[in-house]
């Protein structure tokens, strides 16, 4: 590593950094929730507003020098895992009766 | 060498995150989330979570990613068509996510701890071992929940998958 890098970086990363950067990829997992049309997409979106969340509770298990952040984020995975299973089989029988995956085109119970 | 792999991978999983959803392609958007969740894993290896950034690879990049990347395929899913009703919602919840962000930015620098610093290999209690010991005394009863939620999940998948509905 050159020398001038090293004077420049800090030796360790401040905890509110990856604070900061799990609030931005939450953000993101946000708007991407918005703006899409996809469906699919829509629930990429949502597995990466829950990974975000991971980040946090794994940053706060290491300030506090405790495991049980890390469980928690073990079973937000098991969730996200059940969830995907049933979402992507609800994608499936929403494109098998309505051919499209267009979400505007999913309406019928908007009044 | 903290800082560096820090910026290198925060900075991999922003980049990766913006692609997620300015593609309008889903296979190009599961692809940047495969790579948001890799540099997620080696966070939490620099976090000392060992185990779970293990889980993150095998559960999230591997298995849940190819559910996706099979069910993209499967549909034969195209890129998404240009809207055609006007664009009201992106102009109310751009402005709304950007104030989130800035908010959100503030109250971490104002209330997150300000001595505490990540130094790799400080904390090293994510080893499968201690997750395992806490997750069959003190978490048990959540675990043992969980094998009904994963049953529930996978009837529901069969019922809905079937023919007729």
């Amino acid at each position: 590593m050159p020398a001038e890098l090293t004077r420049i970086l800090p030796q360790s990363v401040p905890l509110s950094w990856y604070l900061i950067l799990s609030a931005i990829l939450f953000s993101l997992g946000v708007a991407g929730f918005l703006f899409r049309r996809n469906i699919i997409t829509v629930f990429m979106s949502i597995e990466l507003m829950l990974n975000a969340v991971n980040l946090t509770f794994v940053a706060f298990s290491y300030h506090l020098k405790q495991v049980d952040g890390h469980i928690f984020s073990f079973f937000v995975m098991v969730v996200a895992a059940a969830e995907a299973a049933v979402g992507l089989a609800i994608i499936l029988t929403v494109f098998k009766n309505r051919s499209t995956l267009e979400i505007d085109e999913v309406n019928s119970m908007k009044l | 060498m903290d800082a560096l792999l820090f910026l290198t991978f925060a900075g991999i999983a922003v980049l990766c995150g913006i692609n997620l959803i300015l593609q309008t392609h889903p296979i190009s958007s599961a692809l940047s989330l495969v790579g948001v969740m890799g540099s997620l894993a080696v966070l939490y290896l620099l976090l000392g979570g060992a185990f779970i950034a293990a889980v993150q690879l095998i559960v999230y990049a591997g298995a849940v990613m190819v559910l996706f990347v099979f069910v993209i395929m499967l549909l034969n899913a195209g890129a998404e068509r240009k809207s055609s009703k006007p664009a009201v919602r992106a102009w109310i919840s751009l402005p709304l996510i950007f104030t989130f962000v800035i908010l959100l930015g503030g109250l971490i620098a104002s209330r997150a701890p300000a001595d505490a610093a990540v130094r790799f290999g400080e904390f090293t209690g994510g080893t499968a071992a201690n997750i395992g010991r806490a997750l069959f005394t003190a978490y048990l009863l959540p675990f043992e929940v969980t094998s009904i939620l994963i049953l529930i999940a996978i009837l529901g998948a069969v019922v809905l998958a079937r023919k007729e509905i």
